[in-house]
């Protein structure tokens, strides 16, 4: 009886320091979050819907759409999706997409474990293996293409060994894999990065637990690692195809906007650059823009409905507060346990 | 989250202790093959950084020789030259400006995503997750007329503004589960001893979320000290291109003369280059906190 009116002065109590404390704490959640979130809001989320709204007029980007330009409803659509240049920017797109991922993932994979052994050096191999990965594209874009030029580099050594290298750059049938070659060549250190952290937080006790039960190296591998590699895996999956997608700077300084679409190798971002500010036709390019949008966009999603969504909400906070709150529970039953005794 | 850091403190420091005493050499067919790899990620890089080093009349006629003899003259006309200098200065302020904004606004707001338990906080989380998934490339025409029409157009604000708005979603991804590992405990430790809400955000969070803050400061460095595409709509005046616009530049300007083109080239990796070995541990480390959530 006395406990309970107890319990109903300190609710009372409580419950005006609360509400002065849930002001307190509204007005510090705004301040804290409000430049942020307006600069993203300002820079990331209001160019997408003003593209869409360009996107409906003919305009050359002088003064606003409605008076300079000419609405044209769904024509930049129609040509954009009717042009075979575009077509064929797609399709070199979507090649890129698809065969990054089966060119890097299993490299990325053997590369991570033979850098997770461990041996002298380790730590210098580790960082040299990520240098084509802080070297930045325009860089990456003028030594290759040195390298790769019909008289270059790559070509002499070639033709010391009695092959006859083939023009790398300018060939069609060739270009869109010397294009995958540099991808993989300069992106492929951020995955082993990521599957090597993904590998040192497996515990090491599993290892030694399936040691003890006498399997050889590959069956660990095969039977431990690579189904806990899985979250990484999915998760570097989903960043390769949002980059491979988007893919502009490495074509665009190798290729440049019109011989990229001769050599085979334009993407939808080098098309809508093209078009688009090239060309000085903003409505057009930023109808390009909004298809690439929603092609990311369906890509994105359905990765994320059908293969990510166990991860993302569950790995960061759900599981974890799970974790927790078994680990409470566990203490409490430990508890009760020993005062029953 | 002090958990976390003490494990990783304690793995590095494990790690270092192996490596100076118990690591073993080794198979050899794990150095053949880590060599192999090696040499397949440096040989383009050390190509450049040679061939800075060759005369032109040296490149064409042996394009995969080394240099012979050393020139140095490339080098030195280049570190004499005020392009490269002007450049050099201009990718630093928007590097520092824009690593500066986004660890800063960064911070603040994954503080309020992984601390404040309110109702917006899962949807703000969402909005900044969602930008993840698309880069500047679908934006930029009309984010070049924003700019434009803001009056940035061939500024460095013009490059700063978009990238920090463009860098929080990957902070935010990466700083949230280390905000969120911080204990309870201790939060409930420094209320009770007076310490308001931001009193424990500065003295308390701010201390121990460092390592994931130089992760994604460093990574925000080099991402803006190698973008391209935006300086390349926003920039239009030769003093005011950063250095990946003045590499390319150099090159359509001077692509008779390889050697100064690549020893121009091989001085703007540098920074970007020294910037993360020195780091490099750090990164990695920041990384397998995230991926451990």
């Amino acid at each position: 009886m006395t406990s309970t009116s107890n319990t109903n002065v300190s609710v009372k109590h409580r419950s005006k320091r609360v509400t002065d404390g849930k002001v307190r704490r509204n007005i510090e959640i705004f301040i804290l979050s409000a430049p942020a979130i307006i600069l993203f809001c300002a820079f990331v989320i209001l160019p997408i819907i003003l593209g869409a709204y360009y996107g409906f007029y003919k305009w050359k980007g002088f003064g606003t759409p409605s008076k300079n330009g000419k609405f044209v409803g769904l024509q930049n659509y129609v040509t954009a999706l009717s042009d075979p240049n575009f077509q064929a920017a797609i399709l070199h797109t979507f090649e890129i997409v698809v065969c990054s991922l089966v060119i890097q993932a299993p490299l990325a994979i053997l590369f991570a474990l033979l850098l997770n052994q461990k041996f002298k050096g380790r730590a210098l191999i580790r960082t040299l293996i990520f240098v084509p990965y802080v070297v930045s594209e325009v860089i990456v874009g003028t030594g290759w293409s040195l390298l790769l030029q019909k008289t270059g580099a790559v070509n002499q050594l070639l033709g010391k060994i009695g092959i006859e290298g083939p023009d790398w750059l300018a060939d069609p049938k060739i270009a869109i894999w010397t294009l995958l070659l540099l991808i993989s060549w300069k992106y492929i250190g951020f995955a082993v990065i990521l599957m090597l952290a993904g590998m040192q937080s497996i515990p090491e006790e599993l290892y030694e637990a399936a040691r003890v039960d006498g399997a050889g190296f590959w069956q660990m591998q095969k039977s431990i690692t690579l189904p806990l590699l899985a979250p990484t895996l999915r998760i570097w999956v989903f960043l390769s195809m949002i980059g491979s997608l988007q893919l502009f700077d490495l074509v665009y300084i190798i290729w440049g906007q019109y011989v990229s679409t001769t050599a085979g190798v334009s993407t939808m971002a080098t098309y809508m650059v093209r078009e688009g500010r090239g060309a000085g036709n903003y409505g057009y390019g930023s109808a390009v823009a909004l298809i690439i949008f929603i092609i990311s966009l369906i890509v994105a999603l359905t990765y994320q409905r059908f293969v990510l969504s166990r991860d993302l909400d569950g790995a960061l906070t759900e599981q974890k507060q799970a974790k927790k709150r078994a680990a409470k529970r566990a203490k409490e039953a430990q508890r009760l346990a020993e005062a029953a005794q | 989250m002090s958990a976390a850091i003490s494990t990783s403190t304690k793995f590095t420091a494990k790690n270092g202790y192996r490596l100076s005493s118990k690591t073993p050499w080794g198979n050899p067919a794990v150095y053949f093959f880590s060599l192999v790899l090696v040499a397949i990620c440096v040989t383009p890089v050390l190509y450049i950084i040679f061939g800075g080093f060759r005369t032109n009349s040296q490149i064409t006629n042996d394009p995969a020789g080394f240099p012979n003899p050393w020139v140095i003259d490339n080098y030195v006309e280049v570190i004499a030259s005020d392009i490269f200098w002007g450049e050099l200065v201009n990718s630093l302020i928007v590097g520092i400006s824009t690593m500066i904004g986004v660890v800063v606004l960064g911070i603040m707001v994954s503080f309020v995503i992984a601390r404040y338990r309110f109702r917006y906080a899962p949807l703000m989380y969402a909005l900044f997750s969602a930008g993840l998934m698309f880069p500047m490339t679908v934006g930029i025409t009309p984010l070049y007329l924003m700019i434009r029409n803001l009056g940035l157009s061939n500024s460095l604000a013009g490059i700063i503004l978009p990238q920090i708005a463009f860098g929080l979603p990957q902070t935010i991804i990466i700083l949230v589960p280390f905000l969120q590992s911080i204990p309870m405990e201790l939060e409930e430790a420094a209320l009770l001893d007076g310490c308001s809400r931001l009193g424990f955000f500065a003295r308390m969070v701010i201390p121990l979320s460092m390592p994931g803050v130089a992760t994604t400061g460093i990574l925000t460095f080099v991402g803006s000290w190698n973008s391209y595409m935006l300086p390349l709509f926003v920039l239009s005046s030769d003093s005011k291109y950063t250095l990946p616009l003045g590499v390319q530049m150099f090159s359509s300007e001077h692509s008779v003369d390889t050697a100064r083109v690549l020893a121009f080239t091989s001085l703007a990796m540098l920074p970007a280059l020294i910037c993360f070995t020195i780091f490099q541990k750090k990164i990695v480390g920041g990384l397998t906190g995230a991926v451990k959530g």
